[in-house]
């Protein structure tokens, strides 16, 4: 598009570019920096969609872009993909829609590392090109992969148990090595096309097999470690076409992402070793738990709608903490109808929310704010916590090893030091739950047969459903 | 001082302004910002755009496309669900209009 520019502006243009991909650095940056408030948040984003309007622009006027076809039916059908997904996904699906547009972002920066390979002649590459070509294809087809993976598993394609063979972390470390030795290999002799293909498909299996032994309660912890590699991947894209907005961009998300994958191994007071090999979360791992679910001399004692409603009717203060459960009976709704009849009664309500509830970080956020629930209601674990002690009622909304004590009293529990909602602190705690079967982690929660303990059997919808019609009745 | 060690540079940097930004976001943000910045990542688009545009080779046109076609749903999509989620967050204490009961 550069000839449609006066041959004055033409000779500065690389120049121009340069400065423009310098403004959207900037306008990414202050975008992200907005996304940290809730406040303006959703300026944020739309900066951020502006910086990157802005870079694919001026890259339209780069000299060696001539052919405008593929780049117009790419974005077309990009873009159609992308509305429909975007405008269909239900909120509380989103972790599965975050893990596969990770997945495209990284497939696309292995792709173009690929492509800017294929694009000249082997001999024409230097070696720094080879190894930010490999690097780029290599973290790009993990992504690509694995993102796929934790998706199936998030749908249920796969199962969300950790799938293991034995010997399994060291035939991936030796995979890992032999990636990086693979190359060096096609650094060494880039004609070979085995050497290449070799990289493409190793890292592509990589992908699979990192993902498949993690168990589904780890998947907020995978997701954003995914999305940090997407940003590296974007990054090594970077390095690969020598652009400097890839590599800051990317940089920033990888970074992004990075502390994210902290601040969820913190939650569960997991090391991310321990996430990414130790096969966490599968049902096995209940036989090392406290004891058997399913203990005969303990008891739980079951309610109906009516008691529940009756006890939070007359309450001073109710706080509810919802878990997977609610995302996946998609009660969110129900459950602000009920919270809004308690209020009307004058019954302080107020959302605990534990920082790993659902499957990525902040998800029970997005489902509440989707319910129109009110930001500033839902209180963090460490700003809820001390008040459960002067809380009458608690509703555990398909919740369970985030409120489970034996955390904190069970010293051979497997969540044992993990922080959680003292829920148990409160006069009354109300589970709501299709069954007493452990939660993901595969453990038996201490929490059914405390005294101030009662089940609410059922799906959370139905269930809640059913407190709703009580309550009008009260 | 050559180009991978110039760009290792950079990429090092950004990679502090990076954690610098992020360490403070209150957990209730953490899906959307998680959401956004996936949709940054999507800037490759930009390395797609260059692939796909160049006649050099047509082997690496085609290339070229499937990448514009996985990015741009990364972009789209991401600043579309993202922005999707943020519409809905928020605050108590401004009057709503709408129905409760809808």
């Amino acid at each position: 598009m550069s000839e449609f520019l006066p041959p004055s502006v033409q000779a500065y243009l690389p120049d121009i570019i340069q400065l423009f991909y310098l403004l959207a650095t900037g306008v990414f940056i202050v975008g992200i920096r907005r996304l940290g408030s809730p406040a303006t948040a959703r300026s944020g984003n739309q900066l951020a969609a502006l910086g990157m309007f802005i870079g694919v622009i001026v890259t339209l006027f780069d000299q060696h872009i001539i052919s405008f076809q593929f780049i117009i039916i790419g974005i077309v059908v990009g873009s159609a993909i992308g509305v429909f997904a975007a405008k269909k996904v239900e909120m509380t699906a989103m972790p599965e829609m975050v893990a596969i547009f990770n997945g495209f972002g990284g497939g696309a920066s292995a792709l173009v590392a690929w492509g800017e390979f294929a694009r000249q002649t082997p001999e024409m590459f230097g070696t720094q090109d080879l190894i930010t070509i490999g690097l780029s294809i290599l973290i790009g087809s993990i992504t690509f992969t694995g993102s796929f993976v934790a998706f199936g598993k998030l749908k249920g394609f796969i199962s969300g148990n950790p799938v293991t063979f034995p010997g399994q972390n060291i035939f991936n470390l030796l995979l890992t090595l032999g990636a990086l030795v693979l190359i060096g290999w096609f650094t060494v002799e880039p004609t070979s096309q085995l050497a290449f293909w070799l990289i493409f498909g190793l890292a592509l299996l990589l992908g699979i097999l990192t993902v498949m032994p993690i168990g589904g309660a780890d998947m907020p912890v995978v997701i954003s470690l995914l999305n940090s590699y997407s940003g590296i991947a974007a990054s090594m894209a970077g390095f690969v076409i020598n652009n400097n907005l890839l590599i800051i961009s990317g940089a920033l998300v990888g970074a992004a992402g990075l502390i994210l994958t902290n601040v969820m191994c913190n939650a569960m007071n997991r090391s991310l070793s321990s996430v990414l090999f130790g096969a966490f979360g599968g049902g096995d791992s209940s036989t090392d738990s406290g004891g058997p679910a399913a203990d005969t001399d303990k008891t739980v004692r079951e309610t109906t709608p009516n008691d529940v409603a009756l006890q939070c009717a007359y309450a001073d203060k109710v706080i509810i903490t919802p878990g997977y459960g609610l995302a996946v009976a998609q009660a969110q709704h129900v459950l602000k109808e009920v919270a809004d009849k308690l209020e009307k009664r004058g019954v302080e309500v107020k959302y605990g929310i534990h920082p790993v509830a659902g499957r990525m970080p902040g998800h029970m956020n997005v489902l509440l704010a989707e319910a129109d629930v009110p930001y500033d209601q839902l209180y963090d674990m460490e700003q809820i916590n001390p008040e459960f002690k002067s809380t009458d009622v608690v509703l555990i909304i398909g919740a369970n090893d985030v409120v489970n004590p034996a955390a904190k009293t069970q010293s051979d529990s497997p969540i044992y030091g993990m922080p959680i909602l003292n829920v148990d602190e409160a006069k009354r705690t109300i589970i709501f739950k299709r069954s007493l079967s452990p939660g993901f982690a595969g453990i038996d929660n201490a929490l059914f047969y405390e005294e101030t303990n009662q089940m609410f059997f059922g799906d959370a919808k139905d269930t809640l459903q059913k407190l709703s019609q009580a309550l009008s009745e009260v | 001082m050559s180009g991978l060690i110039f760009n290792l540079f950079i990429f090092v940097l950004a990679s502090f302004v990076g954690f610098e930004l992020i360490t403070k976001v209150p957990p209730t943000l953490h899906t959307p910002l998680m959401s956004g910045a996936n949709a940054i990542s999507g800037i490759t688009i930009i390395g797609a755009v260059v692939v796909a545009g160049q006649v050099d080779s047509a082997i690496a046109q085609w290339i070229g496309l499937a990448a514009i076609i996985f990015a741009t749903i990364n972009v789209v999509g991401g600043f579309m669900v993202t922005d999707r989620m943020l519409e809905m967050f928020k605050k108590k204490n401004k009057p709503q209009k709408e129905d409760t009961n809808e």
